[in-house]
């Protein structure tokens, strides 16, 4: 399963430009961001190109941070791409706790990476559905 | 101007005949303590076996000081001097290190009390005639119950409000009539701030007095509170080791507040060397009970800072007055009123596995009242990515810390590293406030 990577921080300013930082020296690429705010922390949540490596080099600077788990579906980047996936979650009862979503290729494809809690048989029941799930390596090799 | 008392006798004793009396209850106290584990042991080692060993007050000072570590030490029973179906009410408050201590009283001592405490409220000129909103808690702090056994005693209607909610207290002044309110000196600026908002007008209101404790405040304070609200504001001082509100109390000229000699036996000690200072000198208070059966208490340390004034009152009493509390011989913070040490705070996040040692306290005022926060760092093996851990882990120390401490803080959750490293007490408390 693909990961992305947590980050708990303080929330005040200059924090995000000390992870990006420890990733461009650590030769990381970002591909999307999400942020999740609670008053006085919140966490970063970072999709990246080499998880592991991001999470040692972010480790070794100090920072508090995780690798998660997270479903990347590939959805058309049209009207109602994201609503078909929505419904599907939907009948069949998935709560999502996170998710945000990129582009690949305009007008084409996008994807939505998705924290969901724990669903046993989760994949079977996506590729069920018809949905592509876009394996880890493909994910980070983007 | 009319001078009121309730027992005017006894407020009016000649300084030889209350020595008199000081001297006879000073043997009765020593009888009690002789009955407690603790004191039964501490008198001993000091040549103290029987009251036959007091000749005159000033063997008192053969007598070792007793400490809040002392009744810490004791708690639950070593300083119990009576059988426990003889005890009534027991109050108990947190120590220094989140132990509690704890003080039994008979149905004598909560008269007692409650007489010392008519003998102040009536010392400001009230009278049964008086209605009188309570806006201390009640329960184990003693602000509340002593304050409404006193009111009661006086005959006074007493409406039994507690803390917070100012609306409602806004409301009961003005359904009731309230002509008296007890109540700490920030929650009634806030009130006063909030008067209008609600709705309120002072011309319904038909306050004329306030007893302002808990928590230390300036005259220019008091000015400031007079002149806002057109009424008297009297000053209060006590502690729950004794008894609680009633020790002292300020009487219609406001200078200074009388400390009731016939019950207490007041001494200012330097609090370095224990030595025993003049009146005028600046020191640290010691009480010793003359009244109490359950819990005697000897030479009792307070580490409140405060100087006796010269004898003499215009008002007529003879028992001499204390300043105002100028500090603190300890690092007690006083928050809306609630006595907390940051070492009670400590013992919460030290039991805590999931934060780290380095822990920062900052006490703020928002608006008039005090507000408390706490940063603490977690441990990075904690977090797994989920936000929502971390805001139960945050709900589970603020509750925490809630339950120890009475008072709800906020916390703050900060990376490790980021809160200065352990350097002694000084820099983990950060008191922002500016003294009232």
């Amino acid at each position: 399963m693909a990961k992305h990577l947590a980050v708990f921080v303080e929330n005040k300013p200059g924090k995000l430009e000390k992870i990006t930082r420890t990733l461009l020296e650590a030769n990381i690429n970002i591909r999307a961001i999400s942020i999740q705010d609670r008053g006085d922390f919140g966490v970063i949540k970072l999709l990246v190109d080499k998880p592991q490596s991001a999470e040692q080099a972010l480790k070794s600077a100090g920072f508090v941070c995780a690798l998660r788990e997270i479903i990347a579906v590939e959805m058309e980047d049209k009207p109602g791409g994201l609503h078909k996936i929505a419904e599907i979650f939907s009948k069949n009862n998935i709560n999502i706790l996170d998710a945000y979503g990129f582009v690949i290729e305009s007008s084409k494809i996008a994807v939505l990476c998705v924290e969901v809690e724990k669903v046993l048989g989760l994949d079977e029941i996506l590729q069920k559905e018809g949905l592509k799930i876009i394996s880890d390596y493909d994910l980070y090799g983007l | 101007m009319r001078i009121r008392y309730w027992q005017e006798d006894l407020e009016k004793i000649d300084r030889k005949s209350l020595a008199e009396i000081q001297l006879k209850l000073l043997k009765q106290t020593i009888t009690q303590a002789l009955k407690t584990p603790f004191y039964s042991q501490r008198l001993k080692k000091a040549g103290i076996s029987s009251p036959e060993d007091i000749t005159a007050l000033e063997d008192l000072h053969k007598i070792p000081f007793t400490t809040k570590d002392d009744l810490r030490d004791a708690y639950p029973f070593g300083l119990l001097a009576v059988e426990l179906k003889d005890v009534v009410r027991i109050h108990t408050s947190s120590g220094t290190t989140g132990k509690p201590t704890v003080i039994y009283h008979t149905r004598n001592d909560i008269d007692n009390w409650a007489n010392l405490v008519a003998r102040c409220i009536v010392m400001t000129g009230c009278g049964r005639e008086d209605v009188f909103q309570n806006m201390m808690s009640y329960g184990l702090f003693t602000g509340g119950l002593g304050l409404h056994y006193g009111a009661e005693r006086v005959g006074m209607m007493v409406i039994p409000a507690g803390g917070g909610n100012t609306r409602r207290q806004l409301q009961l002044m003005t359904d009731f009539g309230t002509t008296v309110i007890h109540v700490t000196p920030s929650y009634l600026l806030h009130i006063t701030d909030k008067l209008q908002e609600f709705g309120f007008k002072r011309e319904e209101l038909k306050l004329k007095k306030g007893f302002l404790g808990a928590e230390p405040y300036s005259e220019s304070t008091r000015k400031k509170i007079e002149a806002l609200l057109d009424i008297d504001v009297y000053n209060s001082y006590g502690l729950s080791e004794m008894n609680g509100p009633g020790v002292a109390f300020e009487c219609v000229y406001k200078q200074g507040m009388h400390v009731w000699e016939d019950a207490y036996i007041m001494e200012v000690i330097d609090p370095y060397t224990g030595e025993v200072l003049p009146d005028g000198k600046e020191g640290e208070l010691v009480f010793t009970t003359l009244q109490r059966e359950a819990t005697p208490l000897l030479r009792y340390r307070t580490r409140d800072l405060a100087v006796i004034y010269p004898q003499g009152c215009k008002c007529g009493r003879t028992h001499r007055k204390i300043s105002r509390i100028k500090g603190r011989t300890d690092d007690m913070l006083i928050i809306n009123g609630v006595n907390v040490f940051p070492s009670q705070i400590e013992e919460v996040l030290m039991a805590n596995p999931d934060i780290g040692s380095n822990y920062q306290i900052y006490v703020e005022k928002d608006g008039y009242l005090d507000k408390l926060t706490v940063k603490v760092e977690i441990k990075p093996d904690v977090f797994h990515g989920d936000i929502k851990e971390l805001e139960i882990l945050k709900e589970r120390i603020r509750g925490d810390l809630k339950a120890s401490i009475v008072v709800n803080p906020i916390v703050e959750l900060m990376e490790p590293g980021s809160l200065p490293p352990w350097e002694g007490k000084a820099k983990r408390v950060v008191d922002n406030r500016e003294r009232l």
